[in-house]
């Protein structure tokens, strides 16, 4: 046992000592670095360790929870403590009660050795090569307003009075560059990115190359006129759609009447082009890990398949409320947080178009680059949403001029009966939480312009 | 201060900051608790308390920052994270500065709110519950949560500053939704503070009220018009509009970047004469208010708008070093866990002389915007977002129906000029912002304020 469940087991024990009749302890341990460049020189360079734990408590039915970063005797008695006393505050409810034990399988190939293999200096010249990349692209390339590499390596230690009992360990690592170019009296913004487990895994000229594009394919956009039309969503804006979808999908938002999806169970509500899946094993998906936040295995599900709505994501408390079993979808963020449902890694099925094929197959319409204003321009519980946009206009079939300030809008379940195709080639995308996605090609979508 | 780090510790390990050189050091401590619970289906759930301790040390050297951040408050975890900024660097020794203590006034607490039972806290929330659901029968759901949180932090660098502060805030968010036969609407308000417990004696039962009034109101609610009108915003949270589309560009870095439309506009007319606008950190009790800033320099009332004018850019320590000028009191941080950069505290535009009814009734046809739910700028391009969250069309001068899922859209040059009539019914809002991957607790307030012409993106065929 290493020292991380030796922490979790002596908390697990601590807190039913203090009166809980139930515990759980999370226990994470990540060391990470960052590193800012602008200009060709380092702008700042982080080293960073942060380690804690936060102790779930059942008292019968009733449960509460603390945190903390103090893991001497001591200090996880007193978090052992505080989370006994919030149970006491929180009501009954009959459905709270911590998982069983299952058993877990191995997954191999989370962790990189190349984020320890490779030293500073090394990681520093990549996050210098992206933006590099970017400004020799061009002259109208004017400058950065920061690349950023940032790597991560995260122990984890789960124990539970019931018998649950893991720990593993990933790495992460991402670089992305915002660019800024100029042309026509106007500057524009480009984001260029990349992730892996390891730094070996990016690649600092496509990254930086991505941002310039981006940035520079704005020059001289203007607004595009009012209408209903075919949108194709790159998969940057695809993957932030998906990740509302996938929040929806939680058993949590549906039991509470908060969700679009509710009480659609086998509804024929998609296109059959559209398909989605959560997979908390995919060796690829950043999210993935042997078990979730509350210990139990992590799988794959089906959520929309063949056009129809084919399941929700349980946690165990959501799971015992409809006597279902958990699909191994609870979630943190962290040691500072209580578990809830939440999608692993997304996964939305590609089809057999290329982009060009997207884009012919939409013949009049607008292609969409970038999303903004997700988080106040969508609403959750109904799916309506209104966002701002950029990207370029389609036309015969092809792209033409960029177009910015505008807004596209519709409802969420909507969207996804009027999907007509999916692009052939995924993307990882860290928008809306870990997703992989193609490209889309929506029927009708309605555009705010001019 | 605050008994986080006494001062021998501090120069400590500004000198083991420094043991390869640098121009500046810093350290940076905190201790952080705080305690949230929930009401959702009538149940009080969600129930946690944290506690959090630990120091971040910079050094600064050319352009450069280097950054470390532990956990833990003993000596010998405030010296590692000195040790691992100065790892990098290759310079001489430089010496810091003696440190000169300087006794700061943390905002005033009458009730703490660790001292209150949370058994109160559970009441409170039960209280909400019933007030929302009192409204009607259409009500269907309701959850709302009680947060408080107390920070306390010391900070002490190389040019001889050594400060601390001791902030706590308290907030409540109710979240309703209301259903009529297939239709579905939400509604949402929150009530927050730099303050304590007695934040909350008043009636804070109205928030629910009100929550749960704008869900109903909405199950009227037509489909959002589309198009370039008059926008008129409402007061408060509506402040969130000069938040995202002025005061996010005048942050220093931004601008130094390049990457603000606001570059170069420094002296010059950007708004109507009419416009005044200010970032205060000082306001009494305000949500985005501190003693001192993240940095230990005194927050302040800047003008960043006088008459039209753009005055002031928001300054922290490096990027007022830069520009050679003083810091603003604007260098704030989430946790010892994140470099400071420029931020706003509370952001507002001043009161104008217009009424609410008067700015409404000159519009012909037009769209108003009650409240956002939240908006999003790109500084470097100035495009902006905001999803409003109650809305209403304007027809013939008179507020009409309710709309839902409208977003407003622009340019921030564009929208600021185009703002011709500033309320004299100002009050202030509570919101969370977001930058670089840290949130931090920001006041924004306005009256009531008309834009000439904005697009409004909504989903009228």
């Amino acid at each position: 046992m290493t020292e991380l469940s030796a922490v979790a087991r002596r908390a697990v024990e601590a807190a039913t000592g203090a009166g809980a009749s139930d515990a759980e302890a999370y226990v994470s341990r990540e060391g990470g670095r960052e590193v800012r460049v602008h200009g060709g020189e380092v702008e700042s360079l982080t080293a960073a360790t942060q380690t804690g734990v936060g102790i779930r408590a059942w008292s019968g039915h009733r449960v509460g929870y603390a945190y903390g970063t103090d893991l001497s005797e001591a200090g996880v008695a007193a978090i052992a403590g505080r989370a006994a006393e919030a149970a006491a505050v929180a009501d009954e409810d009959e459905f709270a009660a911590p998982p069983a034990p299952a058993e877990v399988e191995a997954l191999a190939g989370l962790s990189d050795p190349s984020i320890a293999e490779w030293e500073t200096p090394r990681v520093v010249d990549l996050a210098l090569a992206v933006e590099r990349t970017a400004l020799e692209s061009d002259p109208r390339l004017v400058g950065v307003e920061v690349a950023v590499y940032a790597d991560s390596d995260e122990q984890v230690a789960i124990a539970s009075s019931t018998g649950v009992a893991g720990e593993y360990e990933s790495s992460s690592c991402y670089a992305y560059l915002s660019a800024l170019a100029e042309g026509e009296g106007a500057r524009e913004t480009g984001l260029g990115f990349g992730l892996a487990r390891g730094p070996h895994g990016l690649d600092p000229e496509a990254i930086g190359a991505e941002a310039a594009e981006r940035a520079l394919t704005m020059i001289g956009a203007g607004k595009p006129a009012s209408r209903s039309c075919p949108v194709v969503l790159d998969e940057t804006v695809a993957a932030s759609f998906a990740g509302l979808i996938g929040a929806g999908l939680g058993a949590k938002a549906v039991q509470r009447g908060r969700s679009p999806f509710a009480g659609r169970l086998e509804e024929a509500l998609a296109s059959e082009a559209f398909a989605l899946h959560d997979d908390g094993r995919d060796p690829l998906g950043p999210a993935s890990a042997p078990f979730d936040a509350e210990g139990v295995p992590r799988r794959r599900s089906a959520l929309i398949e063949g056009g129809r709505l084919r399941a929700y994501l349980y946690d165990t408390y959501t799971a015992n409320r409809e006597g279902v079993a958990s699909t191994g979808s609870a979630a943190r963020q962290g040691y500072r947080s209580l578990p809830s449902v939440a999608p692993s890694n997304l996964i939305v099925a590609t089809g057999d178009r290329s982009l060009e094929g997207l884009l012919a197959a939409a013949g009049d319409g607008v292609y969409v680059t970038d999303v903004a204003g997700l988080h106040s321009g969508v609403n959750p519980v109904t799916g309506v949403f209104s966002v701002g946009a950029s990207g370029r206009i389609v036309r015969d079939g092809a792209l033409a001029e960029p177009v910015r300030e505008f807004t596209i809008a519709g409802e969420l379940v909507a969207m996804l009966g009027a999907v007509s195709a999916a692009g052939a080639e995924a993307r990882w995308v860290p928008f809306g939480g870990s997703v992989s996605t193609p490209p889309l090609l929506i029927a009708e979508m309605a555009i705010s312009g001019s | 201060m605050s008994g986080l780090i006494d001062q021998a510790l501090a120069e400590r390990t500004l000198a083991r900051a420094l043991a390869n050189g640098g121009r500046f050091a810093e350290v940076f401590a905190e201790r952080r608790r705080g305690q949230t619970l929930a009401i959702d289906e009538g149940r009080i759930e969600s129930v946690q308390s944290g506690a959090e301790e630990g120091a971040g040390v910079r050094v600064v050297d050319g352009n450069t920052t280097y950054f470390a951040h532990v956990d833990g408050l003993d000596p010998a975890d405030v010296e590692r994270a000195a040790d691992e900024a100065a790892a990098a660097l290759r310079a001489e020794r430089a010496e810091p500065r003696p440190l000169r203590a300087r006794e700061t006034t943390p905002l005033p607490i009458e009730r703490r709110p660790e001292e209150v039972p949370a058994e109160r806290k559970a009441e409170l929330l039960r209280e909400l519950d019933e007030r929302a659901r009192a409204k009607g029968a259409e009500i269907a759901q309701l959850n709302a949560s009680y947060g408080e949180a107390r920070r306390e932090v010391a900070v002490a660098n190389s040019d001889g500053l050594f400060s601390g502060d001791d902030r706590t805030r308290v907030r409540i968010g109710v979240q309703s939704v209301a259903r009529r036969d297939g239709t579905v609407e939400t509604g949402a308000e929150t009530l927050g503070a730099h303050r304590g417990f007695e934040l909350l004696e008043d009636d804070p039962g109205q928030i629910a009220e009100q929550a749960a009034g704008k869900a109903l109101t909405l199950l009227d609610a037509v489909p959002a018009p589309s198009g370039s009108m008059p926008v008129v915003v409402g007061g408060g949270f509506g402040g969130v509009l000069f938040h995202e589309m002025t005061g996010h560009g005048l942050e220093a870095d931004h601008i130094q970047k390049g990457a603000s439309v606001y570059v170069g506009k420094l002296g010059e007319r950007v708004a109507e004469p009419l416009l005044n606008a200010y970032d205060d950190g000082r306001l009494p009790g305000e949500w985005g208010s501190d003693a001192i800033d993240d940095e230990g320099h005194p927050t302040q009332k800047t003008q960043v708008i006088e008459a039209g004018r753009l005055t002031s850019f928001l300054y922290d320590h490096l990027t007022a070093e830069r520009d050679g000028v003083a810091s603003t009191g604007n260098g704030r941080r989430e946790s010892f866990r994140d470099l400071p950069i420029p931020r706003m505290t509370n952001t507002y535009i001043a009161p104008g002389d217009a009424t609410p009814e008067a700015m409404i009734a000159e519009v012909d046809q037009g769209f108003y915007a009650v409240s956002f739910g939240g908006g999003q700028v790109d500084p470097a391009t100035g495009d902006f977002v905001f999803g409003v969250s109650e809305g209403y069309l304007i027809e013939n001068g008179r507020v009409t129906s309710p709309c839902r899922g409208a977003t407003l859209i622009g340019n921030c040059l564009d929208a600021l000029a185009a703002i011709d009539a500033v309320g004299d019914d100002f009050f202030m809002k509570t919101g969370i912002c977001g930058k670089g991957g840290q949130k931090v607790p920001v006041g924004t307030g306005q009256g009531h304020v008309r834009v000439r012409a904005m697009t409004v993106g909504g989903t009228e065929r």
